[in-house]
């Protein structure tokens, strides 16, 4: 593959930048005062264990939630700054051109798979037809429609489900509603694409074809690549940067490498001490018995 | 019901493996026939078995425990023909049925009053939906016995009904893909029908009603079956349709009065003026209600329903409250009034259409134009449906319905997206609504109760969201059949509900639910289209 899949160092122009982003929900503290950066053309992960708030600062970046305190900040090339936090959450998509995939996947169920691709394109197809009024008489708006499903031909061959184009989204397997909601995503020609755990539920085999379709993207469409994930072979084969949530707050932020060795990650994931591994019910026990060394991360 | 309004949701799992030959439980069959008497008494008893008669000075209540016997007796052989198919017993049920069948048929046709009183229920009706009944299982055991005979092995209840429910499937998508020449037929048939040989005055009456309904059907499947928004006061559009035609059209009209005009405004102006109207209505209901879904909509679009109502009906200055307005011209043909009874005066203006064209008034003529105005625009709320199912906007209504988080992480503006939804159906309500008061020449808020929105989202239910043929057939079900029938009139909400109930028991998704995609990379005979066959059978 050409490109330059590796000639970027971390952070060599910010695309996102997050700034002491901070979400409350009345007392309970989900995200606590998080910065960090997401590259252009670059793959950021954000780990952590569960309930790190992981999938909160996806839903603050998208607009589905409003954050409490914190800036987010989209820089594209030739254009002023989009501030994320101030806009309602379709047009982070329209606009700014962010756009997400669910960790449970949401697809239009009963509706095809180029259709799902074809309504991904609709704020263009939307112009095109004059909204509306122009496109019930059916002037000019054949031709967008054709573009708009070369695109999702494009899409559905990249992701090898073309023979399948007409059929029920639901009706596909797992793991390829997985690469079809990717696929989704990209037909609204993103600048920066979110994926909510995208190798949740893949077997390995799946997951290497996500692996190559997530690198793909990064390299031939040029495009910034969030990614939540839990499954460290993919994070770590094609993660440019890491960022590690725990409890809410940012714990490590670097390369692979440097996560991996980083003394803050090992203690959030392994715990300090053995006990951090037993199922709850004991950890209770050890802890009302004054035996302790459970609570060590809280 | 309201909570899930997506196509084609099928229960999945059904018992199938049930055992023929398995020991008769004497005693579970006399409970469930005892069960069966005992609902079906209970049904009865009050709704049959009272009946209040106007007499002259009063009422008079008429027992008919006879009807209420029958109803238990016919109940109870039902009953029993389904526990004996059930049990394997088909030559039994076949050759039951098929002689209780003939037997009333043969009366029927034959037999003329001296055989009627031998006959449960009074209704000719009625009986010969036994007849039918009484058919239709003597053939279903036929057929059970013939496939067992080549099978060799003895079918299943279970299986059954999941091929009842498959052919239905196929049925479906079988008139969703051949919508065009069936659209085609039905379109001949319906105009040639004012002019075919024993169509009467009384029939064209049914046909204007009936496409009314077809229409509302329509115009309101763009809310429920497209945009998946249970709308439970469509009713309201139609009245704000009606009022906002009566308003300008009648030389009644209070508003006119004020205005200071004497002639009402011509059909023509006032039909898109109130179609606007109501979508104006539409939007403004849209508004409050955007971040409800399924239930709670539902709920709040039923007290919109009622709000208008209860305002046309206070609002005295404007509509004159229960009076009602009247006096509303039937739609003018080429400049030139259709009205059949006009004062002096205004018959010295006016130049009605057919003394222009040297012919004699005819009631008829009239009504014939009524039914071509309906049919034209049902035809225009049908073909915007099918057309606008294929824009950007229709998709987005499919994809809202569907999944709307998604529909905004993909920068889809939802409330622009339901709000359009709602105006456009409410649009088409407000038209047939405008229909509805020149038709009648009279409009008062009694014509606009909820039951009217239960019967036009009946009709969409039954017909299966978003099939506009459904909506067609399910029009004449509902409407077309209990006109006919007057006089079964009584039974009607009992056929209506009972037909609900069975329905939704049957085919949860409505009669001919099948969703066709609005687009297609590989074209209808292409891969996806083969594969997608060969998933239906």
């Amino acid at each position: 593959m050409t490109g330059p899949a590796n000639g970027h160092g971390p952070g060599e122009r910010p695309l996102l930048t997050v700034e002491h982003l901070t979400m409350r929900f009345g007392g309970l503290v989900a995200i606590d005062d998080v910065s960090f950066q997401a590259a252009d053309r670059e793959i950021t992960a954000i780990i952590g264990p569960n309930g790190a708030g992981k999938t909160t600062v996806f839903n603050c970046l998208t607009g589905f939630y409003k954050p409490t305190v914190g800036r987010l900040t989209l820089e594209l090339e030739g254009h002023p700054p989009i501030f994320l936090e101030r806009m309602e959450g379709f047009r982070i998509a329209s606009r700014a051109r962010v756009a997400r995939t669910f960790q449970n996947i949401r697809l239009f169920p009963k509706m095809t798979l180029l259709e799902n691709l074809v309504v991904a394109q609709h704020n263009k197809l939307m112009r095109a037809s004059g909204y509306t009024v122009r496109g019930l008489f059916g002037f000019g708006y054949r031709q967008e429609e054709e573009k708009a499903v070369d695109r999702a031909r494009y899409w559905l061959e990249q992701i090898g489900l073309v023979d399948r184009a007409d059929d029920d989204a639901d009706s596909l397997p797992y793991g390829d509603q997985r690469r079809l909601e990717i696929a989704r995503a990209m037909c609204t020609e993103p600048v920066l694409l979110c994926l909510d755990e995208p190798a949740a539920g893949l077997n390995p085999r799946e997951s290497a074809d996500l692996n190559d379709l997530l690198t793909f993207i990064r390299n031939e469409h040029r495009i910034g690549i969030l990614l939540i994930e839990h499954d460290m072979s993919v994070v770590m084969q094609i993660s440019d940067r890491i960022v590690v949530l725990d409890y809410g707050r940012k714990i490590s932020d670097g390369d692979p490498e440097f996560v991996r060795q980083d003394p803050a990650v090992i203690r959030a994931y392994l715990g300090e001490e053995e006990e951090e591994d037993l199922p709850d019910i004991v950890k209770q026990d050890l802890s009302t018995d004054g035996a302790g060394g459970a609570g060590a991360l809280s | 019901m309201a909570a899930n309004i997506a196509p084609a949701s099928r229960p999945a799992g059904r018992p199938v493996d049930r055992p023929v030959d398995r020991p008769v439980d004497r005693r579970g069959i006399l409970i469930e026939l005892g069960g069966t008497a005992l609902v079906v008494f209970a049904l009865t008893v009050s709704l049959v078995g009272f009946h209040i008669k106007d007499i002259s000075g009063g009422i008079t209540l008429d027992l008919r425990f006879v009807d209420v016997a029958s109803a238990v007796a016919i109940a109870l052989v039902v009953r029993g023909w389904t526990i004996l198919m059930r049990h394997g017993y088909h030559r039994v049920v076949a050759i039951s049925a098929a002689a209780v069948a003939a037997l009333l048929v043969v009366s029927l046709l034959f037999g003329g009053a001296g055989v009627q009183p031998w006959l449960p229920f009074k209704a000719e009706l009625l009986q010969w939906l036994l007849a039918v009944l009484s058919a239709g299982f003597a053939i279903g055991a036929g057929l059970r016995i013939s496939r067992d005979g080549r099978s060799g092995v003895a079918g299943h209840d279970g299986a059954a009904l999941d091929e009842q429910d498959a052919l239905m499937d196929r049925v479906g998508a079988h008139v969703q893909r051949n919508s065009l020449w069936i659209g085609g037929v039905l379109f001949a048939a319906a105009a040639c029908f004012p002019f075919m040989p024993g169509v009467n005055l009384q029939y064209l009456d049914i046909g204007v009603l009936v496409l009314t309904y077809i229409m509302l059907g329509w115009g309101l499947n763009i809310v429920v079956g497209l945009a998946g928004l249970l709308d439970l006061g469509y009713v309201a559009f139609y009245a704000v349709g009606a009022y906002s035609f009566a308003l300008f059209a009648s030389p009644d009209s209070p508003l006119l009065q004020d205005l200071g005009l004497t002639e009402g405004i011509s059909f023509w102006l006032c039909l898109p003026f109130a179609g606007l109207m109501a979508a104006l209505a539409g939007v403004a209901l849209g508004f409050p209600v955007l971040r409800l879904r399924g239930d709670y909509l539902a709920i709040v679009t039923l007290g919109f329903g009622e709000m208008i109502r209860v305002t046309l009906l206070n609002f005295y200055s404007l509509t004159k409250g229960p009076d009602g307005i009247s006096n509303i011209p039937p739609p003018s043909l080429l400049g030139y009034s259709t009205q059949s009874k006009m004062d002096e005066e205004t018959l010295q203006n006016t130049t009605e259409f057919h003394t222009a064209m040297g012919w004699d008034f005819n009631q008829a003529d009239t009504t014939i134009l009524l039914y071509f105005v309906i049919l034209a625009m049902a035809l225009t709320t049908n073909f915007f449906t099918v057309r606008v199912r294929k824009l950007p906007v229709g998709r987005a209504w499919e994809a809202l319905r569907e999944d709307e988080v998604a529909c905004r992480s993909l920068g889809i503006n939802p409330t622009n997206t339901k709000l359009t939804a709602f105006g456009f159906g409410a649009m088409f309500g407000g038209f047939a609504g405008s229909f509805f008061a020149t038709r009648q020449t009279f409009v008062s808020p009694e014509s606009f109760t909820f039951i009217e929105s239960a019967v036009i989202l009946a009709i969409v239910v039954l017909g299966g969201f978003g099939s506009q043929i459904g909506v067609v057939v399910a029009a004449f079900l509902l409407i077309g059949l209990p006109e006919i029938f007057r006089e079964v009139q009584e039974y009607r909400m009992l056929f209506f509900g009972g037909s609900m109930v069975l329905i939704m028991l049957w085919r949860p998704a409505g009669l001919l639910a099948h969703r066709e995609p609005t687009i297609r990379m590989h074209g209808r005979k292409g891969r996806g289209g083969r594969a997608e066959a060969d998933r239906a059978t």
